[in-house]
């Protein structure tokens, strides 16, 4: 993207947030909620016009099994910063585990497209990233914030996300266009990933934008807690 | 068949499930209704077409009775339940259980393809609240953790909670919930419940 262009979107979206309220009471959680409402709905548009469409077209041009390896190479890459993420949490033995799906995808997966670690016993792979480092150390999520294009965040995982971003390698690619067709192939092979999640999202909520909020948060809390999140008693 | 034949078989066949259900060990009962579904889910050919209905209608066959919806609905009300009358009750649950049971029938379709893994049960034979864990095993990803909160009734472990990668169905609609009724009142809930039912059928 352009400077011009993200000047564009980044106007466009002070525009739709200027007008939104919120009625009734404030969540404690959510106390931007006015702004992240327009931020969403700016990512609702986006996402029905632009993602989506091309994402469903990725699905219908490419069968299962091409885009299954476009998502092993990302995921590939991936498993590097989860790894330096278990190390940081002090979960070495996780780390350990995260490096040695990567050495062997690499490898003998061919770059990452075949995803040969996952069928061994024990090379499981996770699921970390710089924002649960910083929960696990007792960082609070603060103030939910809707990121433009990326969607529900927190500021604790949106720092997190600038960190993870700002060190993975696939920014130092180069020719550009290369890079910037693989920045491409990712956005649109993740969103592909979720076609079917978004409809039952669709399906299950009454306020999606209380849904999604809720069901993030919830799923940040129990991914920080590495699926264990100690129970909370619901009366 | 004549319909009161039909009727008869249908109470006997009602009177004996308790029976049967009562003696299996929670974690068991969530294997088998999984396996057998999923394996209805995959052979049937109007579901794989698309057929929503009749996914639905598995799911309720199936499924249903191993769920408690009146707990479920008094948890995601929270204290509104309180407020609530006998007979809003009645309608807020049975709302909310269509409402489930549609969401539940999509998630378990689009996961059907999938390779399970039934954990073993963490608890002691005593415990009469357990959490039954389910994982799906997807190529290339995080496996997804299915967890069912079930607690023992006098007709067997009847399921309380869904939670799905960490969230929890019945907590996820308590801000919803709480939201509807401070603006509209149990009646608004109930009315919009409807309608987002209503406007489900259509699809």
């Amino acid at each position: 993207m352009t400077r011009g262009h993200l000047r564009t979107a980044l106007l466009c979206l002070l525009l739709v947030s200027g007008c939104a309220t919120v009625e009734g009471e404030r969540d404690p959680r959510d106390p931007w909620e006015g702004f992240n409402r327009g931020v969403y709905r700016f990512n609702e548009t986006f996402d029905e016009y632009v993602a989506q469409p091309v994402a469903r077209a990725y699905v219908a041009v490419l069968h299962q099994e091409i885009r299954t390896r476009v998502g092993n190479f990302f995921s590939n890459i991936q498993d590097l910063l989860i790894g330096a993420n278990n190390f940081l949490q002090g979960k070495f033995e996780d780390g350990v585990n995260d490096w040695a799906r990567f050495a062997f995808n690499s490898t003998i997966g061919l770059f990452g497209i075949h995803d040969v670690a996952s069928d061994f016993p024990g090379l499981e792979k996770h699921n970390e990233d710089f924002g649960q480092t910083l929960g696990r150390w007792g960082t609070g999520p603060g103030p939910y914030l809707i990121l433009p294009f990326l969607g529900s965040s927190t500021v604790r995982d949106a720092t997190g996300t600038a960190v993870d971003w700002a060190v993975q390698p696939v920014g130092e690619v180069r020719p550009i266009e290369l890079r910037n067709t693989l920045y491409g192939l990712y956005f649109v092979d993740t969103r592909a990933q979720f076609l079917e999640a978004s409809r039952i999202l669709e399906e299950a909520a009454l306020d999606k934008y209380v849904f999604q909020r809720d069901a993030y948060l919830q799923r940040r809390r129990s991914l920080i807690y590495d699926g264990r999140p100690p129970r909370e008693k619901i009366e | 068949m004549r319909p009161v034949m039909k009727t008869a078989l249908l109470m006997l066949a009602v009177m004996a499930l308790p029976a049967v259900a009562q003696d299996v060990p929670p974690d068991t009962l969530v294997k088998n209704v999984t396996l057998e579904v999923v394996d209805l889910i995959v052979k049937d050919k109007d579901i794989k077409a698309g057929s929503r209905a009749k996914l639905v209608a598995v799911i309720e066959a199936k499924v249903l009775p191993h769920f408690n919806f009146t707990a479920m609905t008094a948890l995601a009300m929270g204290q509104n339940w309180t407020k609530a009358s006998a007979e809003q009750r009645k309608e807020l649950t049975e709302e909310f259980r269509t409402l489930l049971v549609r969401t539940y029938a999509s998630a378990l379709a689009a996961y059907s393809e999938q390779k399970f893994d039934f954990r073993p049960l963490r608890a002691k034979a005593t415990d009469t609240d357990v959490t039954v864990n389910v994982r799906v095993l997807q190529p290339g990803a995080q496996p997804v953790t299915l967890d069912y909160s079930m607690e023992k009734t006098a007709n067997g472990w009847k399921v309380y909670d869904v939670i799905v990668g960490g969230v929890s169905l019945v907590a996820n609609y308590r801000t919803e919930f709480a939201n509807t009724v401070r603006a509209s009142g149990v009646d608004g809930l109930i009315k919009d419940l409807r309608a987002k039912n209503k406007s489900l059928e259509k699809k």
